[in-house]
């Protein structure tokens, strides 16, 4: 079969532009080489929305910020997840420096960014008492968010299959050519996919695609973030989130909250050349520890800390969104280079592309499209009275499996079951949270294991963290093998 | 809502002996919940020996530790909810908990005892650089893989941290095939008992590196290598100590955290050293009529220790019950660690209270040899026993009679330091 639209990559872009393509009659699918959605660049990052100040005025990374912060509160709505405008704040810590917040500031007012503040030092201090005494101004963004980037992803991607959009996963995109009919061949290592448009959302990756077809080559530089989560116990250390002064590589390390009641510390900015290179260093994580100390204060970040990792962003070189058809290469849409503010954009960035496909496709739009999408229970928001009746339907409410997080065996149970359901320990954690806590799936890994087993059937030597070759555990004991102990 | 006269909150070894002594001591009312799907708690995937030599001088395996106290809960017909989580204790010792059958449910409790247990350093916690792959596990959670759910987590192992678990696990993965090469440690001694790196290193030819750690962690999927190199006096690596051993799986035994969130939320004072409550002679907590034992209070080396302090608080919680709060007249004496000590249980004593004779429990935070234990009443060294060796892996204890006490009316602060002479 030849689709209508391939789409490369089910991250965040892909994801959104897969959900938003599902409103037309479209043959879609997605080929994402993890073995989830949300696996590579849309996975690791500072669960930011950005309010929109940042980038370049008239830049297309300034517009699509904009716009797919506007779009957020809604889309969190319809997709059922969790989002809040706690409002951000760049806080300048040396006098001198103060006018770069004007700066900040102006360009934010260009970029359209609305509510934006400039803060004196008592002003700041009062809304935010645990910044550095230093802290002496600051530009106060109140439409600035945080947002869980699993399930910002894993929502849009669910409700693109609930809308026939076709996901395929452990599915990796090899080489592509068109040939003289127009149709696309992808060849992948589970064989050839025919379209007659294809999406490039491949982060990390994206340069290599479009430099297949493309005359003119772009650059994509895998910039290393590392990052530092720490206990929910300090997690209202801070309630907005706390940005530097930006500098040319970037944001600078940040300090926030997380949608789950974390904080936040993150990211470095390292350039590297290899596009799987998550290993965190000693260096990143000090760097971090030092450069987060400088905005507020009392940070307790290596007592604290229950988790650090990395993230790659896809840095391209002009540090621009590149969006678009590429001209010698009729239907190849580019999704490139999309880096920080990626994930607060990707609502944006999903409906521009969508919207070149259908200035091509001319498709009409489905009667029946559903752009709603109920979330897994959160029975920790409910009453004991509603919890209690949740558990007489279903028993499996009634069982915490994971303990730091309060997760139940029905929680994990709706997490395989539904569309594009999970597979792996990482699946699971990520849809549910069960392991995201302080013990790190100590406690719960084993049990997680038996219920994947139980549920879909998959014998416990096979289960993996996150596909590939990362099983738990490969092989029976002695005496699981039935002989001697 | 029920009414319970005791609640004991976790079905381990703490709170299977603190039942037993609660009902031996007159109380009938009495309810365990236990969020695993049997009693014992972590003995149960404890299957080497060495268990009960103090409590029953004999070697037990930790089921058959576990099961002496079973076996009396189901005697003494104790009531006790499996597969039961609980969810929150309020500061009036109301507690919240759930299961399946049962659903969410609150129980006014007479009295609680906190029998939590603890959980074990995740590599998040201890900065560990490198990549995230599978076969990395805590030495428990390899523990219960193996012995419970008779799985193999990997084949070639490296071991960080030589905490009693971590070294059980690495005769244990040895006796399944597994090769483990390397245990290295962070601090220049061990945090495990003698005995252990004896038996489970020494007697398989593993060599133990003190004052090392793990710089590095290879292995996008599933660990393929890990770079350990030697630590200096700061406790950071020193540059050309790297050594790289290909392996599939790294084992953490790092140290383990009493899990007080529930004691938090219900307002129950912490020790920033052991992490555990605050608790006086009676092992009750700042809150009256929540008594804490075992591992929740702080990190035990021997059960045996754990059966015995857990008796007391069940003792203590059904006086509670039978009683009320008891009444002082005094300002209790406060027990203060220095020099070498690092923390006491019980923090405070009031002589009323306590028995002709009092536990103390305390560990030292370094190696001492030939060194004294001494203890102050006030300004006045009172005892002075020496010890040949004493390590942060063995846990020390002193003995207080209430009759010498007595011969101090103005007492206010005992005082345990280690001297050298």
């Amino acid at each position: 079969m030849t689709y209508d639209c391939i789409i490369i990559g089910a991250g965040v872009s892909g994801s959104a532009t897969a959900r938003e393509l599902s409103k037309y009659d479209l043959n879609v699918c997605v080929l994402e080489k993890g073995e989830d959605v949300c696996s590579g660049t849309s996975k690791a990052n500072s669960a930011i929305v950005h309010a929109g100040f940042d980038a370049a005025e008239g830049s297309l990374m300034a517009k699509l910020n904009v716009e797919g912060n506007e779009m957020m509160g809604q889309l969190a709505e319809d997709l059922d997840i969790p989002f809040e405008r706690n409002g951000s704040l760049v806080v300048c810590i040396h006098e001198e420096e103060k006018g770069g917040l004007q700066e900040l500031y102006d360009r934010g007012i260009a970029n359209g960014v609305k509510e934006l503040k400039l803060l004196d030092k008592e002003e700041l201090h009062k809304m935010e008492p645990n910044l550095a005494d230093e802290a002496c101004a600051a530009l106060y963004a109140p439409t600035g968010g945080i947002i869980c980037p699993f399930m910002l992803n894993i929502a849009m991607a669910e409700n693109a299959a609930m809308n026939g959009v076709d996901f395929f996963f452990n599915t990796e995109a090899e080489t592509l050519k068109r040939d003289e009919d127009g149709i696309w061949h992808i060849r992948t290592n589970n064989g050839e996919y025919k379209t007659k448009y294809v999406v490039n959302a491949a982060g990390v990756y994206s340069d290599v695609f479009h430099n297949m077809v493309a005359d003119k080559k772009i650059h994509i530089t895998p910039r290393r973030g590392d990052y530092c989560l720490l206990d929910k116990e300090v997690g209202n250390l801070v309630s907005k989130t706390i940005f530097p002064q930006p500098t040319k590589l970037g944001k600078g390390v940040l300090v926030s909250p997380t949608i789950h009641g974390n904080l936040i510390v993150g990211p470095t900015a390292i350039d590297i050349e290899d596009k799987e290179a998550t290993a965190t260093t000693a260096a990143g994580i000090n760097d971090l520890i030092e450069k987060a100390g400088m905005h507020v204060k009392n940070l307790p970040v290596a007592r604290k800390v229950i988790t650090s990792f990395a993230g790659l962003r896809a840095h391209e070189d002009n540090h621009e969104f590149v969006i678009g058809e590429v001209k010698e290469a009729p239907g190849f849409i580019d999704c490139a280079g999309i880096e920080s503010p990626g994930l607060t954009s990707s609502p944006a960035i999903g409906k521009m592309v969508a919207g070149i496909v259908c200035d091509l496709a001319k498709p009409a739009k489905k009667a029946n499209w559903n752009g709603k999408r109920k979330g897994i229970l959160n029975p920790s928001n409910m009453s004991v009275e509603e919890r209690n009746e949740l558990i007489k339907k279903d028993p499996a409410y009634g069982q915490i499996i994971c303990r730091c997080e309060s997760i139940s065996e029905g929680e994990i149970l709706d997490a395989m079951r539904r569309p594009l359901g999970a597979r792996s320990l990482d699946g699971v954690k990520r849809r549910t949270r069960a392991g995201m806590g302080r013990c790190q799936a100590g406690f719960c890994s084993p049990r997680v294991m038996e219920i994947i087993n139980r549920e879909l059937g998959i014998p416990i030597e096979k289960i993996t963290k996150s596909g590939g070759k990362s099983v738990i555990a490969p092989e029976r004991t002695k005496a699981g093998k039935g002989g001697e102990a | 809502m029920m009414t319970y006269d005791i609640v004991i909150v976790g079905g381990g070894p703490a709170g299977l002996a603190a039942a037993v002594a609660a009902r031996e001591a007159g109380t009938q009312s009495i309810l365990i919940l236990e969020r695993d799907h049997e009693l014992g708690g972590i003995l149960n995937q404890c299957i080497h020996n060495g268990f009960g030599l103090h409590t029953f001088k004999e070697e037990l395996t930790g089921p058959e530790y576990a099961y002496r106290f079973m076996k009396q809960v189901f005697d003494e017909k104790i009531e006790y909810k499996l597969n039961t989580m609980v969810m929150d204790i309020s500061p009036d010792r109301v507690v919240t908990a759930m299961n399946k059958t049962d659903g969410m449910i609150q129980i006014k409790a007479g009295a609680v005892v906190l029998a939590m247990g603890c959980r074990e350093r995740p590599r998040g916690a201890l900065n560990i650089p490198g990549y995230r792959p599978a076969g990395i596990f805590s030495a428990g959670t390899a523990q219960r893989l193996v012995n419970i759910e008779g799985y193999m987590p990997g084949r070639e192992v490296v071991i960080l941290g030589s905490g009693d678990i971590g070294l059980i696990m690495a005769r244990r993965m040895t006796l399944e095939g597994a090769k483990v090469k390397v245990v290295a440690e962070l601090l220049p001694f061990s945090g495990g008992l003698k005995r252990n790196i004896v038996q489970c290193l020494d007697d398989f030819g593993i060599p133990l590196k003190l004052s090392h750690t793990v710089v590095d962690i290879e292995g996008k999927e599933r660990v393929s290598a890990v770079t350990i190199a030697k630590v200096g006096p700061d406790m950071k690596p020193i540059p050309g100590t790297e050594e790289r051993y290909t392996c599939d799986t790294l084992l953490l035994s790092c140290g383990l955290i009493p899990e007080n969130e529930l004691s938090k939320s219900a307002g129950v004072e912490l020790n920033p050293v052991t992490s555990g409550p605050v608790v006086n002679e009676s092992l009750e907590t700042s809150i009256p009529g929540v008594f804490a034992c075992g591992n929740v209070l702080h990190v035990h080396d021997l059960v045996d220790f754990v059966s015995e302090e857990a008796k007391k608080a069940g003792e203590n919680a059904s006086k509670f019950v039978k009683e009320g709060a008891a009444k002082s007249s005094k300002e209790p004496i406060k027990l203060v660690a220095t020099e070498g000590a690092r923390y006491t249980v019980p923090c405070t004593l009031d002589t009323d209270r306590m028995d002709d004779l009092l536990t103390v429990r305390f560990r030292v935070g370094a190696v001492f040899q030939d060194s004294y234990v001494s203890v102050y009443f006030d300004d006045e060294r009172v005892m002075h026993n020496q010890k040949r060796i004493m390590a942060p892996g063995e846990m020390e204890q002193v003995i207080l009679q209430k009759k010498k006490l007595s011969e101090y009316p103005d007492l206010k602060t005992i005082t345990i330091k280690i001297e050298k002479e």
